[in-house]
């Protein structure tokens, strides 16, 4: 039972940090559907910065830095659909699957780039950081508690005060519902959306870490992250694109999620002998269900996709 | 010397292919109310996008208060407390009230919004200038007379000095028309000294001081209202003498051209259908006008002649032939033109270039594809010069001009060229005239008589009643979508069809049968 409320914790964390990434750039009027590209990412900055910082560093320290690299290296990747559907105007579906796919792939070759330079004979694609993880952890009493479930709760609360009460958040919403209005009373709508995108990459590269730190000490980055970004996507949509929602829409898609890794550990569970790739497949089922039924009276950011015309009227 | 709030002294402004802005002069009072005047496409909005600061001239300049100041865009416009009411407002429908007036100039403290100091001022000007709102509402659930509202205090919330209203009055109804005509006297009594774009000559004389009146993009004048008259004006704003009136010769009834029984359309908002049962008749060489207030059927039953929405019931039958289940090309083909009511939804192709809108419904005949099945595109622009020679169609680039780019006057002629000569059996016009100037609206009626002389059908659907009164042969009043009423235009007050039209009295009509 403990477990299950661990890993539930865990993949909310990662969920309600990457669907808050997706909700600032939809909110700014940019569609990130590269959300899955930027997790990877991410992902790769942390662990390469956890496999290369020394074991001899403070805690503290090791966490910030470990963000760090996987936040910037986030808000790199998201620059380029920023680039490219801001000033650009390019279609930002593809651009975000664009961004996909590059991301998958340059995180493997990148990888094991470093492997055989290390070792010629290692080719595979994975990146070990077993001492830098336990700086994440802190063991209460048989739970495993990860600071990143405190980190995801506190920037929920934060996105939710900077989208509702604060000016930046009003003129955000403003960009991304009806351009042209927030254009009309002097606000940039360009520089608003570079703000939406990059944030969500932050948010998307911290997710990224997260995951790959959930329940393992190394990452085959072959595997990528199987989805998560996708699942994030669904989770902003199932929350209305708004915080608290979001919040608890993640816990419910964390809650399959995690079932799938504990089911064996439930007696009545075990007893059913239902295969565990039912298990597995068990959150995406619901995420397209859901979308089924949600999607139709979504009411997703008016202007979102459609790329800022100064001179359309 | 005159006290002036604002000037704009020698404007040229040029497009691509078209001067929209010719050496223009506009001076306004302090305090005043000054009407801008001209057709669809006369520079007005130009005008005013250049003195707010979204284009910029290439000549003249602009003074404020006597002095030489340069509008490089909205802010700067702002900050010289120059403000404007937008056509299509500028509101974002999931804020509320009192968000979309405080955005772009938020209060804040350590970041945070302070609404409470706003929400005060919002409630004081509000007061003071009587424009009733609710701060808390969201746009999406305001009228439109609201929203509005909301847009005069936003630039009341500004300190703005000098307001500009685009075509105010188009979205609003008569009763929202007299509230805002004394809004604009109350803001006026208090200083602000006001533009008033428009092209509806009753407004002007009710609240302008001084009207200036621009053509084809050149200034025409500036006159004292209370000097002027509502046909002088019109003269001045289209060039030539105006007829009010149309003129048209006696009827001469042929045979029917079309025959609809029993027609049935079932309603997409409710249950009861949207058209119920209705039977009529139109013979060649009248025109048969539909009257009655918009959402009674009108567009449904339209829709359900032309085949854009399938019918529950009923048969329609155009000259002999029953063309109940046919497709909306073979209606076409067989001599049904549609001047539609939303032009923009099912008139033109906005993002296709203006000849291949006229096109449109003909691409497929020989005198435009060759057998190979490929466009004449030699064939298709001489054809389109001829159109847009003959129905004075105006645009910046002529025949390759993108529909969205051209005023909406000129969109709808061009429709109607198309419309018209592809020489029609029955003409169906839906609102033909709605949102047009005098002229356009003269020339648009002058070609539908023309139709009906050459021993056309003609249905007209209309909401305006002077367009029902002045160019009908016959009158049928359409309530709940049932017809209630059968009138001769000559021998039917605008009263008495005002109380069909509401469902207070209503009679048995004759089918023609």
């Amino acid at each position: 039972m403990l477990l299950l409320l661990q890993y539930t914790l865990i993949f909310t964390s990662v969920l309600v940090l990457v669907a808050l990434g997706g909700c600032f750039s939809e909110h700014s009027g940019v569609i990130n559907i590269g959300l899955e590209g930027i997790m990877v990412t991410g992902a790769l900055g942390g662990a390469l910065a956890m496999k290369y910082l020394s074991g001899d560093l403070a805690a503290p320290l090791v966490i910030l830095l470990v963000i760090l690299a996987s936040v910037l290296a986030g808000m790199l990747c998201s620059l380029l659909l920023a680039v490219a559907a801001i000033k650009f105007n390019a279609d930002q579906t593809l651009v975000g699957t664009a961004i996909n796919l590059l991301s998958a792939a340059a995180a493997v070759v990148i990888v094991r780039a470093i492997n055989t330079a290390e070792n010629v004979d290692n080719v595979s694609s994975t990146v070990e950081y077993r001492n830098a993880r336990k700086a994440f952890l802190a063991n209460i009493g048989g739970f495993e508690f990860n600071w990143f479930m405190l980190i995801a709760f506190l920037i929920l609360v934060a996105a939710y005060v900077v989208l509702y009460k604060t000016k930046f958040g009003l003129r955000l919403c403003a960009c991304g519902e009806h351009p042209q209005a927030a254009d009309s009373v002097g606000i940039n709508v360009y520089k608003m959306r570079y703000a939406g995108v990059i944030i969500s990459g932050a948010l998307g590269g911290l997710g990224g870490l997260v995951y790959i730190t959930a329940g393992v000490s190394e990452w085959k980055f072959e595997n990528g992250v199987s989805g998560f970004g996708f699942l994030a996507l669904a989770v902003m949509i199932f929350g209305q694109w708004k915080p608290v929602n979001i919040g608890l829409a993640a816990l419910m898609f964390g809650m399959f999620r995690a079932l799938s890794n504990v089911y064996t550990g439930f007696d009545a569970l075990a007893a059913l002998n239902i295969p565990s790739t039912v298990y597995n497949m068990l959150p995406y089922i619901i995420s397209l269900l859901v979308l089924v039924f949600v999607s139709k009276k979504s009411r997703a950011p008016k202007a979102e996709g459609i790329p800022y015309d100064k001179g359309q009227r | 010397m005159e006290n002036y709030a604002v000037e704009m002294l020698n404007i040229t402004k040029r497009f691509p292919g078209i001067i929209a802005n010719d050496n223009i002069t506009l001076q306004l009072k302090k305090g005043e109310i000054h009407a801008l005047l001209g057709e669809n496409g006369a520079g007005k909005s130009t005008l005013m996008s250049v003195l707010f600061g979204l284009y910029q001239a290439e000549e003249g300049e602009i003074r404020k208060d006597g002095k030489k100041v340069s509008i490089n865009n909205p802010n700067d416009a702002n900050e010289l407390g120059i403000g404007m009411v937008h056509q299509h407002f500028k509101l974002v429908e999931c804020f509320s009230v009192l968000d979309n007036i405080i955005l772009g100039v938020e209060t804040t403290k350590h970041g945070f919004l302070k609404k409470a100091e706003a929400r005060k001022k919002v409630l004081e000007l509000s007061e003071k200038y009587g424009l009733a709102v609710d701060p808390d509402a969201l746009i999406e659930d305001i009228t439109v007379g609201m929203q509005q509202r909301t847009e005069i205090l936003k630039m009341l919330y500004r300190d703005n000095e000098i307001l500009i209203f685009d075509e105010p009055t188009a979205v609003l109804t008569p009763q929202e028309i007299q509230e805002l005509m004394q809004i604009m006297k109350n803001l006026a009594a208090e200083g602000k000294s006001i533009l008033f774009i428009t092209h509806k000559l009753a407004e002007i004389m009710q609240v302008a001081d001084r009207c200036s009146v621009l053509r084809k993009g050149k200034y025409i004048g500036t006159v004292d209202v209370k000097d002027t008259t509502p046909e002088k004006l019109s003269a001045m704003m289209v060039g030539r003498d105006v007829n009010f009136v149309v003129e048209k010769k006696p009827v001469e009834l042929g045979e029917v051209v079309l025959d609809v029984q029993n027609m049935t359309v079932a309603s997409k908002h409710h249950k009861n259908n949207a058209v119920n049962n209705v039977s009529l008749q139109v013979r060649r060489g009248e025109i048969v006008c539909i009257a009655g207030i918009d959402g009674n059927g009108q567009t449904e039953f339209v829709h359900g002649l032309t085949g854009l929405e399938p019918l529950k019931n009923g048969t329609i039958t155009m000259n002999g032939k029953n063309i109940t289940h046919e497709s909306i090309r073979k209606r076409i083909v067989d001599g049904m033109s549609h001047i539609p009511e939303d032009r923009h939804k099912h008139g033109l192709v906005l993002d296709y270039s203006l000849e291949d809108n006229l096109i449109l419904q003909r691409y497929f005949e020989p005198e435009f594809t060759n057998k190979a099945g490929f466009l004449k595109r030699g064939a298709i622009r001489a054809y389109a010069n001829r159109l847009i020679e003959q129905y004075d169609v105006r645009s910046g680039q002529g025949a390759i001009t993108k529909a969205r780019s051209m005023s909406g006057g000129n969109q709808q002629k061009a429709i109607i060229a198309r419309e018209i000569d592809k020489n029609p059996e029955l003409l169906i016009a839906v609102q033909p005239t709605r949102g047009l100037d005098v002229g356009a609206i003269e020339y648009i009626h002058k070609q539908i008589v023309a139709q009906r002389d050459a021993g056309k059908g003609v249905l007209l659907v209309s909401l305006e009643l002077d367009e029902v009164m002045n160019v009908s042969d016959r009158i049928l009043v359409m309530y709940e979508g049932e017809i209630v009423g059968e009138f001769d235009p000559k021998k039917v007050t605008v009263e008495e069809l005002g109380l069909y039209m509401a469902g207070s009295k209503r009679k048995e009509v004759s089918t023609g049968e």
